[in-house]
């Protein structure tokens, strides 16, 4: 059994690409082997920055040969069908055997596909794997007009078995495979001949490459922390820099350096973002200060002054780099002190948010409005979060976050820290972002929740205004992000809010915006107060109309009043999307959600939530799955009689007409649960209400064991009807059941 | 590897180095291009010459100029006028990596002190409607070149594929020299009876042009020029390709990209006075690749880009 080697040498290969594109040439290389037939005992893939690498052991030395049977035209059919049948399967008429079946007699051929030596395979499928490799950007080089990530120079590709080894005759373009390779690019010495993976690797390292990506962070890593270790300090761990890092290196040499005394007075983070972003250093930090103090750079070389000329270098860089973060955190720093957070904001009047939706100070300006209206719900000072919304995007301006993005937020809250700003409103500069990953924290400080609230409405009202929805797998504003953000900032926080009405406010907000140009659009602003004052759009927009006298206003608020009730829903719905899933994701069924959307308060994602998750709970139990049953079969039956007899069963069961035992039990039980459920509903209390349904399931299954609904006696009928039309208002109060599945 | 020479002593010491570096390795040795650029890559060597089926092999020194970098002189690093050394060969030579190593150590980097490496950079010039794929090569950490395989000019595929080096020579010699501030390098030798500084030669030019680019230069007039170079670069490409008077196929790729490259340092002069807006930047900039789309687009009709009757 052979083993193969492939290696493709190139010029260097960007790390971010290396470790998929080797898992791309396993996988690539394999199945192209496993489809013709060959099969292999184990196979592992590795990158440098200049080469990609696949070993496989125990390769099997040729394809099986493959028989297959395949039927013909019947006996005695048209000659030219015949022959078309023999060329197909490429055989000749003394090779055909006729065979008796029920239909009569048939023609059968038996093909026979001859094995293959490996090495023919492999020629065939690396040739396929390099011409087709999925590189997230590829190029030409020279005159020719092959592709891969940049100019490739050689390949190996060669069998081992126990009498030597074969390089697989292959030419791609030009290069053909061989089985040489070169070593480090400046400590390395030519190019070398290798005869098997062992030596391939044995001969690498001896050439100064380590071929295996995690044993070079390792190194990195394992020298990084003994040189902070050695002086009390410790790496501030970064594993896809540590990733990165080893991808820029076949040889790493770890040094450890200084970062200038005038630069330690910068925030850490932009420390730390300046030296990752532009150096790809990593930092240390002094775990007793917190502050810190010095880089680890990578080098890709041994050298006789062991790295002094290639630390000083990188330190000299660091510093240029790091007097254009300390020039931007002073001036920064003056404009917050001496003009304050707010001149920054006013500035981004100059800046496009989007072009229907106008500037960033615009838009800064809405989500304070609504920031404001949404603080009583969450606990805020309703000022405070005003001001707090107004500056919470003012480092946008800033020359620090222009030159480090990344740093949005965090650099607002040192900066609205140096203004004097409130405390809880500097926490809001860098919080009102969060979340952002469904994994990320969620803030939990009243004026950082209301302003993280507003600005995601916001966004999400804004793109449902301009009619720029997620379409499919398009979404450009990351709005399933917003829309998740608010779910889980109310479900973490707990919050009790009907999301409809700041939805809507926010709706009259941005087409006050679309349409600012129109006469009477002022009439807006009354309907943004009428609703802050009571609560529903509808009701306001009717308010409004009945005082107004003036067709224009009324033109504009009848076309608002329109629009925005079918805007909201639709963004309801889509919440409703990403809220399923969500619970999905909790393990709460989709069936169990549908049953909990159709009810009232929807757009209280709290209630919406505990009444969904009573019902999941309910849905594991004995009880809730024969209490569905017996729900269904009552509400089935009913149906099926309203149908027939044109009328609503709703009201008048009595109990004087109840002739079977099990019949009179039900009413007391009905009467029994009813007394329950309806002061647990009331105090929303849906685990205790779902409890009282629970007990309904024996006098329910009783019932229908003993009696016949349908029975001759229409009084009795009608009777039993109404009974089971009090099964059904009673159990649809929790939940729609009949969206349930089972 | 390439034994490293001794240190040069100045900053035009490096240049004639790498003069004649790149001469030894075959290069034509041009002359920075008369005009106005932002980059070397703007010099029709490399722009119009990446076009076309023709072999070439260029290495000049191209004066670029950005306004909006403009610092009065002050900043250690930064500069509205700077130097770049360019070149361009096409197609591309298998071992253009160690040619390029081979000119750190011709300028007195030593290969077996330094950490030199070619870190993913892909280069796009959104006004050329140019792409390709390369790296920026950090010499001990810092940015020393940029190296790219050009994939599409004006539009066009390479075909072959050009290799462009660009070396940002005040960064480098800075480095090579170990000075800390640019306006502190030496020029000639030091040891010259009169020996001039960088601050010397630049030091005023910066003040001045720094004043003018961001606070003086009318912006109407610019503007004007701009929408005059953009009409006259189409009214140029515009006429038949045979010449009236000589009777001979004459398209004239090279005036109409003059206004293309005219065009584009009007912009970069509106930009730096601040007149642009962010909508507007892009509409701009979707003016001048339209310009040299068209010079790409007549180039390739010539003798020069390949063409052939």
């Amino acid at each position: 059994m052979p083993d193969l080697l492939i290696e493709l040498f190139s010029e260097e290969i960007p790390a971010r690409m290396q470790a998929k594109a080797a898992e791309d040439l396993k996988k690539l290389v394999t199945d192209g082997l496993v489809e013709a037939g060959l099969t292999y005992a184990g196979a592992a893939a590795f990158s440098t920055p200049r080469r990609l690498a696949l070993t496989l052991e125990g390769l099997t030395s040729k394809s099986p040969t493959l028989r297959e049977e395949r039927r013909g035209p019947k006996v005695g059919a048209p000659e030219k069908a015949l022959e078309g049948f023999m060329r197909g399967a490429g055989v000749t008429r003394d090779q055909l055997e006729e065979r008796e079946e029920k239909k009569g007699a048939f023609y059968y051929a038996t093909v026979v596909t001859p094995g293959r030596p490996a090495a023919e395979i492999i020629a065939e499928v690396l040739d396929k794997t390099v011409r087709n490799f999925p590189w997230p950007k590829s190029m030409r080089w020279g005159a020719g007009s092959l592709r891969w990530v940049r100019p490739l120079h050689s390949i190996i590709c060669l069998l081992t078995d126990e009498y030597g080894a074969t390089v697989v005759d292959l030419d791609i373009d030009g290069i053909k495979a061989g089985q040489s390779t070169e070593g480090h690019r400046f400590m390395g010495d030519g190019r070398f001949e290798v005869t098997s993976f062992e030596d391939y690797e044995a001969r690498l390292k001896a050439a100064k490459v380590v071929l295996n990506a995690s044993e070079r962070a390792e190194t990195i890593w394992h020298d990084a922390t003994n040189m902070a270790f050695a002086q009390g300090l410790e790496v501030v761990e970064d594993a896809g820099l540590l990733r990165e890092v080893a991808g820029l290196v076949e040889w790493p040499v770890t040094l450890m350096g200084d970062i200038g005394e005038d630069f330690l007075g910068l925030p850490p983070e932009v420390l730390q973002t300046s030296m990752k972003e532009h150096q790809k250093f990593f930092s240390v930090k002094n775990p007793k200060t917190g502050r810190i103090e010095k880089f680890i750079t990578v080098a890709n070389r041994e050298t006789a002054d062991h790295g002094a000329t290639i630390l000083a270098g990188n330190q000299k860089v660091l510093a240029a780099r790091l007097s254009d973060a300390k020039f931007f955190w002073e001036n920064d720093l003056r404009v917050a002190k001496d003009e304050g957070l707010t001149a920054w904001t006013e500035r981004l009047g100059n800046v496009t948010f989007h072009n229907k939706l106008g500037s960033q100070q615009a838009r800064i300006q809405r989500i304070a409005d609504l920031a404001r209206e949404i603080a009583p719900v969450v606990g805020a000072e309703p000022d405070q979060a005003y001001l707090a919304a107004l500056v919470a995007k003012a480092d946008l301006s800033s020359e620090m976050v222009y030159e480090f993005p990344e740093l949005q937020g965090l650099m607002g809250r040192y900066y609205a820290e140096a203004a004097g700003l409130p405390a809880d409103v500097a926490a809001a500069c860098q919080e009102h972002y969060s979340p952002l990953g469904p994994s990320d924290d969620v803030p939990t400080a009243p004026v950082s929740v209301a302003v993280a609230l507003a600005d995601k409405i916001d966004t999400l009202t804004g793109f449902w205004a301009i009619d720029e929805k997620p379409t499919g797998s398009k979404d450009p504003y990351a709005l399933r992000r917003a829309a998740l953000g608010v779910i889980r900032l109310v479900l973490a926080n707990d919050l009790r809010m009907h999301l409809d009405r700041f939805v809507d406010a926010q709706l009259v907000r941005h087409e006050k915006h679309v349409k600012a140009d129109q006469d009477g659009v002022g009439v807006l602003d009354d309907l943004l107060d009428e609703i802050a004052e009571h609560g529903v759009f509808g009701g306001a927009v009717r308010t409004l109309l009945d005082k107004l006298t003036e067709e224009k206003p009324q033109e504009v608020l009848r076309t608002v009043g329109d629009l925005v009730p079918d805007l909201s829903t639709d963004l309801l719905a889509f919440f409703h999307d990403r809220l399923k899933v969500h619970l999905r994701d909790a393990g709460i069924r989709h069936d169990v959600i549908d049953a909990c959307l159709t009810m009232d308060g929807a757009d209280d994602f709290r209630l919406l939530v505990s009444r969904a998750e009573a019902l999941s709970a309910f849905m594991k139990t004995d009880d809730g799955v024969n209490l569905l049953q017996g729900f269904k079969r009552a509400n089935n039956i009913l149906t099926q009689a309203e149908e027939k007899d044109g009328v609503e069963y709703s009201y008048g069961a009595d109990v004087k007409f109840a002739e079977e035992d099990a019949e009179k039990a039900l009413f007391a039980a009905l009467d029994a649960a009813e007394a329950q459920i309806t002061p647990a509903m009331k105090a929303e209390d849906y685990a205790a209400a779902m409890e009282a349904m629970a007990a309904l399931r024996a006098p329910i299954d009783a019932f229908f064991e003993a009696v016949q609904v349908n029975s001759d006696n229409q009084v009795v009928r009608r009777n039993r009807l109404n009974l089971l039309s009090r099964i059904r208002h009673i159990c649809l109060q929790t939940a729609d059941l009949t969206r349930v599945e089972g | 590897m390439a034994e490293a020479l001794a240190k040069p002593r100045s900053f035009q010491e490096i240049i004639l180095r790498l003069q004649t570096y790149w001469a030894t390795k075959g290069c034509a040795i041009l002359q920075p291009y008369d005009m106005e650029v932002g980059a070397g890559t703007f010099h029709p060597a490399t722009t119009l010459r990446a076009l076309g089926t023709k072999a070439w092999a260029a290495a000049y020194v191209q004066p670029s100029r950005r306004p909006t970098d403009g610092r009065y002189g002050e900043n250690p690093n930064r500069l509205q006028h700077y130097y770049q050394y360019q070149v361009l060969i096409k197609p591309s030579p298998p071992n253009l990596q160690e040619l390029y190593l081979g000119s750190l150590a011709a300028i007195g980097i030593d290969m077996e002190l330094h950490d030199v490496r070619f870190v993913e950079d892909d280069w796009e010039s959104p006004t050329l409607g140019a792409w390709g794929l390369g790296w920026e090569v950090w010499c001990d950490g810092m940015e020393v070149s940029q190296f790219t395989y050009f994939q599409q000019v004006g539009g066009h595929d390479c075909h072959p594929v050009s290799g462009e080096l660009t070396y940002g020579l005040e960064r480098l010699a800075m480095y090579v020299l170990g000075v800390d501030h640019v306006m502190d390098m030496p020029f000639n030798d030091p040891d010259a009876p009169i020996a001039l500084k960088y601050g010397d030669v630049f030091k005023q030019t910066e003040q001045e042009y720094s004043r003018w680019n961001f606070d003086v230069a009318n912006t109407e007039v610019l503007l004007r020029h701009f929408e005059e170079a953009e009409a006259e670069c189409a009214a140029i490409l515009s006429q038949e390709h045979i010449d009236p008077k000589t009777g001979n196929r004459i398209i004239m790729a090279h005036p109409a990209y003059d206004q293309c490259i005219k065009a584009s340092h009007m912009f970069n002069l509106l930009d730096a006075r601040g007149v642009i807006s962010v909508t507007e930047r892009q509409a701009y900039i979707g003016r001048v690749r339209a310009l040299a789309k068209m010079c790409a687009d007549a180039f390739v009709q010539t003798e020069a880009g390949g063409f052939a009757a």
